[in-house]
Parts: structure tokens; sequence; C-alpha cells
């Protein structure tokens, strides 16, 4: 079943493993989001998340303490944004980039002396004959945990976004904090939960890029990927499925691109350049088709996004 | 030092400069580096921070030095230099293609400074000299060891932008593995980037899944070989720019090694005792810029032989990684019988050699 070389399970397979980044720092950014936050570190949360994952793997030897410490990493950072906006009430767009970019040096701070040190290795699930199921096996029994781990996160959120109270709640805050606060819930409290989940989930995200898909330490190891999780928020209209379509999509593209460039008996030639530019462009169109619709996705996004809250008001 | 005094001694340096013998003895040189990355990449800036520790050792209290990380390549760049000029180095080493433009801008501002460019081609000034290293000549000893090695007849590159210095990788390493092995094939994957750990590790990993079972990289971390390694030896791949040994002794079963330390000694030296002219440098193997690393036992003993019997020809000048005959991608003749390239055509190389398919972006 191959086509030109590029045989499409393992396509499926690799753009699985390639999106898990981007779509564990989306889904936390969507539920940071829906409680009427914008947090644009996403990018230094992440970093923050695959320096100290990484550090602490190679000390425990450990690489689900590796992740803990990740998570615990972004989430550490996101205290910062919480401080500055929940507390201060700074902007959150400017408090947000300065946190990116206070992330990236902290990171670099962090990493020097982890150069060309390698993190425990992935330990791979035992599928047994589940992964010689043709074509399937290849797609889903082929994966390290982590992988199955995110696409969980993503079914906890929506579930918990839409049938629970707290998701009821979550989302009341984030559309409107002064209704919220009328009605006595503790607005400042729920969104700093919220941010602090969006950081653990970068962190994560970020730990992956470091102890699984390109096992070591480098500076600017995550090399844009926050940036993309939060076009991923917009592109999904803060719908947790959409951002695992989302997230597959754009890694996805990225993928295929590659193989394309690597495959010689592909029939058509196409430019580089084109390949390249694929994923961000494509990314782009469906956003705009999407809002392009009958308004409805455009119109998603929660009425509080990034207006801080005061009881005073 | 406050602005005024600053300015007064940038003042009395230029009158200085004008006054006396611009090529007198130095007891003490102060040596500024930019650096297009940060140290901790363990590639490019990695190896001319090394070649600034080596300046260090070899000259002591004589030499004092001073740089700055993650530059980028543009407007900042002449900041950078102009602030370095001001306080006082006398020998400032910028260390990427782009800062091309810069430097010369800035050297025209600080005649009694001296500016050496890496990779460049524009000295216009006399106080501008570039430096440059043959890589491709390490590339003809990765094709050879990849013609031999791989099983599949798939051999891969990972580029980085096109610009001659990576298309010339590109050709002397098809070159040299299809000497070896007429049947292989190359697949080449544009990254767009220099350093991007984990698009890296993608396009290792679809080279890998579409049968490519050697890997040599052009850009500047290790994320290809990480991805090599998952493989547990199928797959081999080449340290790039530094010699990337936590890789050995498989997957990186050899390396090639920008080794710049050589040079900034011999440039210092010259600084301190007189002799400092303008050049435009170009060495190789031979020169010892390029140092090919360790071949690993993953490689078999005849193979290893064979891969430094053509370094050693390379680095005694008795063979040149471009000799005919050779055709251009379109079937045209490029080199005839024994013709050997010069370095104008390599320095501006714009084309494929035959056999290889796909084109270079343009």
């Amino acid at each position: 079943m191959d086509f030109y070389g590029i045989n499409p399970a393992v396509l499926i397979a690799s753009l699985m493993v390639a999106s898990v980044p981007i779509m564990l720092a989306a889904i936390g950014e969507l539920v940071v989001e829906k409680s009427g936050v914008l947090n644009l570190g996403v990018e230094g949360m992440m970093i923050m998340g695959a320096i100290c994952g990484f550090i602490t793997a190679v000390h425990s030897g450990s690489q689900l303490l590796g992740f803990l410490g990740g998570a615990a990493g972004g989430a550490v950072l996101s205290l910062i944004f919480i401080l500055l906006t929940q507390v201060f009430l700074a902007n959150q767009v400017a408090t947000g980039l300065a946190l990116t970019l206070f992330g990236l040096g902290l990171s670099s701070l962090l990493g020097q002396g982890y150069n060309g040190i390698k993190p425990p290795p992935t330990g791979m699930v035992p599928y047994g004959p589940l992964a010689d199921i043709p074509f399937f096996g290849r797609i889903l029994f082929t994966h390290d945990w982590m992988v199955y781990a995110s696409i969980a996160v993503v079914a906890a959120v929506w579930a918990v976004l839409k049938y629970s109270r707290a998701g009821l709640i979550l989302r009341a805050v984030g559309e409107s904090h002064d209704a919220a606060h009328a009605l006595g819930y503790k607005v400042i409290r729920i969104r700093v939960m919220a941010i602090l989940f969006g950081g653990a989930m970068a962190g994560l995200g970020g730990a992956y890029v470091s102890l699984v898909r390109v096992p070591q330490w480098t500076d600017g190891i995550t090399a844009g990927a926050g940036w993309i999780a939060l076009a991923i928020v917009v592109f999904a209209s803060w719908k947790p499925w959409r951002v695992l379509i989302g997230a597959y999509l754009f890694g996805g593209i990225t993928v295929l691109q590659l193989n394309l460039q690597a495959s010689n008996s592909f029939p058509i030639r196409i430019p580089v350049e084109y390949l390249a530019m694929s994923p961000y462009l494509i990314t782009i169109l469906v956003l705009v088709i999407m809002s392009s619709g009958r308004g409805k996705a455009s119109l998603n996004a929660p009425a509080a996004l990034g207006r801080n809250f005061h009881a005073s008001r | 030092m406050n602005r005024r005094t600053l300015l007064a001694s940038a003042a009395l340096g230029l009158g200085l400069s004008f006054g006396g013998a611009a090529e007198a003895q130095m007891d003490k040189v102060k040596a500024c580096f930019v650096y297009v990355g940060p140290i901790g990449d363990g590639g490019w800036t990695y190896q001319h921070d090394q070649g600034r520790l080596q300046l260090i050792e070899a000259f002591g209290d004589k030499v004092e030095t001073a740089y700055q990380e993650s530059v980028p390549e543009g407007a900042d760049a002449e900041r950078v230099l102009t602030q370095m000029a001001l306080s006082g180095c006398n020998i400032i080493f910028t260390t990427s293609f782009g800062y091309m433009d810069a430097t010369n801008a800035v050297a025209a501002k600080f005649p009694d400074v001296k500016f050496e460019h890496a990779t460049g081609y524009k000295r216009d000034h006399p106080n501008v000299s570039t430096y440059n290293a043959r890589f491709y000549e390490g590339r003809a000893v990765q094709g050879t060891i990849a013609g031999r090695m791989t099983k599949s007849g798939k051999i891969g590159y990972i580029a980085s932008f096109p610009i001659p210095e990576v298309i010339m990788g590109i050709n002397s390493y098809y070159v040299h593995a299809r000497k070896v092995n007429p049947d292989v094939e190359l697949s080449v994957i544009w990254a767009y980037t220099w350093f991007d750990p984990a698009k890296e590790a993608d396009a290792a990993k679809a080279m890998i899944e579409q049968g490519v079972d050697v890997i040599a990289s052009h850009t500047d971390s290790t994320a290809p070989l990480a991805e090599a390694a998952k493989t547990n030896g199928a797959v081999i791949g080449f340290g790039q720019a530094s010699d990337m040994a936590e890789y050995k002794p498989s997957p990186r079963v050899s390396s090639i090694i920008d080794n710049w330390g050589p040079w900034y000694v011999k440039r210092v030296g010259a600084l301190l005792d007189g002799s400092y002219e303008q050049v435009d440098a170009w060495e190789g193997i031979a020169g010892g810029e390029v140092l090919i690393g360790e071949i690993t036992d993953a490689v078999p003993a005849e193979v290893k032989a064979e891969a430094e019997a053509m370094r050693d020809a390379i680095a005694a000048g008795t063979y040149h990684p471009f000799t005919g005959p050779l055709n251009k991608q379109d079937g045209s003749a490029w080199l005839g019988e024994g013709e050997v390239a010069d370095d104008g055509t390599l320095l501006g190389m714009n084309f494929y050699v035959e056999g290889i398919s796909g084109e270079i972006p343009q």
C-alpha cells in the first residue's frame, strides 16, 4: 500500500507523534482562554517545561518524573503571569509576550551544562499481537504512552467543559466575569487554576519535545511551537476536539511535506518553497474558511477574553 | 568608562592610527566574536567558541576576548559591531554569512580595527578579511562511507538553505557515494533553517520512513542523529560542524569538525607580531580547518581505510573532490576528463550534478 514510496499508515503514525507537543500546549491554552485569560506566554512555558523536564529526567533517570518536572516547570513560570495579571492587573498581552522572552532566556540559563546529554530512553508500550494488525496496528499501536495521554487529555477537557459543573463555571467566568462574580464564584481563583493548568500542559508539551521527539537539550528547542499552539486554539474556535483536528492537520502537513521532499518517485514535483510554507498556508486557509461561514465560529471567542477582573468594578 | 572618556579614547585611537605605522607590533590584542546562535547549539557556534578558547590558551595574557551570542543577522549586528569597535576590540570576527554587509559598513567607520568575516566574499575595505573552510572536502569522505554503508541504496541529505556552500556539500556527497555505489539514490530535504531541532528530527524521520539508511545533515543540531539512534543501528549519520561524539559509535560513524582555532591563533598572532595583512582564506583538510572526526568501528575496516585514504589524498592535494568527468543535472558537460573545478565556480555553485533528482529551490 505505498503511494510513491509514502506509506499512509506510517505517515499517519508519525503525524500523531509530531502533533503531541502542539496539541498539549493548545488544549492547555484553550482552558486558559475559556476562563477569559489570554496568555501569549505559551512558547516560554513550553521551553521551560522542556528544560525542567529534561533536568528532572536526567537526574532521576525516570522519564515519568521528567514529564512531571516539565509540567511543574511550565506551571511555575505561569505563576509569574498569574502574579502580574491576576494580582497586579497588568496587561495580559504584554505580560504574555514578556513571559515568552523570559522563559527563553531562563531556559537557556538553566540548560547550561546539559548539552550533549541523553535523557533516559522512551519505554515502548508492549502491544503484543495488536501491533501486527494490518494498517491499523501500525497507526494505533506503535506509539509511546504520551501519544495516548495527550488524546486522553483532550477528551477529558472536552468532557469537563461540556458536562461538568466545574466546566460550566469556567465558561461562565470566561463569558462574563462580572456576572460570575455576582453569582458568588471566585473569578480570580478559578482563573488562577486555569492558568496553572495551561502552564502545566504547555510544560508537558515542551517536555515531550526534549524527552521523546528530539531526545536532547539545545537552546531554543521548541522553535516556535508555542505560537502554533496559540493559532490552533483560534483555529479550533475554542472547541477541544477541533484542537485535536487542528494539531493533526498541522502536524500531518508538516510530516507530509517532508515526505514529499524525500520521495524521489512522486510524479509531480512541487517546488520546495510551497511545500515548506504549506502547513502555515493551509492553517490560514482553514482559518479563513471557518470564520467566513455563518459567522458562528468567529463569534465563539469567550466574551471576556483578555479582560482583567477586579471585584471593585 | 563614561561616554566622554570613551569617545576621547576612540578619537585618540583614530589619531594614533593616522599618525603612526598601522601594522606595528602590539603588546596585547583584544579579540571579539559575534555569534549567530547560542554557544550551547553543540555545532556551528560551539566550534567558533572552541576556537576562541584555543586563542586564550595560545596567547594567555597577551589576548583578551569578548563575545556576544545569538546576534541577529541584520541591523542589530551593526549595532553590536559598533559597540565592540568602540569598546577597544582590535580584531572582530563575525561568524556568519549574514553579517557580511554589517561587517563592511562598520569596518568603513573604524579603519584601525581589523574585521574578519566568516564564509563571506565582500572585502570592501582594506581592514576586512574573509575566511572560510572547504566543507565539501569532508562531504567527499562522508559520501564514500555513505555509498559503501547503505543497504537500501538510498542516502539522505538534510539541507538548510539553497546557498552555494550547501549545494557544494550535496554534490560532493552524492558524487562520492555514486563513485563507490553506482545505483545509489539521494533524497534531499530542504529544512529552511540552520537550527530547529524538532524540524530536523522530523526531516530525518521522514527519510527513515522512506527507506533512507544513511543521513548527512547540513543543519546545526544533533537532532537527526538522535532520530537515527532510535532505529538501533539500522540508520547511520554523521556529526556536523562539531564532532557530536555523544552519538558514537553509532549512529554517528564519522563527522566533519569545523576547526577554527588555528585560524584565530594565526590571525591574532599576526596582529601581535605586526605581520597582519588583508586576506581571503579558504582552507580545507590540508590547512587543518576541516577535520574528519574518528571513523568508528560501526564501519567495516576496509570502508574505513577507503574513507581515510580519500581524506589523506585530499589533504595531500593529490585529489580534488570535484574532478571530471562530471555533468550537470541536465546532462550538459561541466568538467571534462581530469579537469578540476575552480574556486569561482564552486563559490557560486547553483546546480546539481547529474544523477540527483529534484530541483534546487531558487
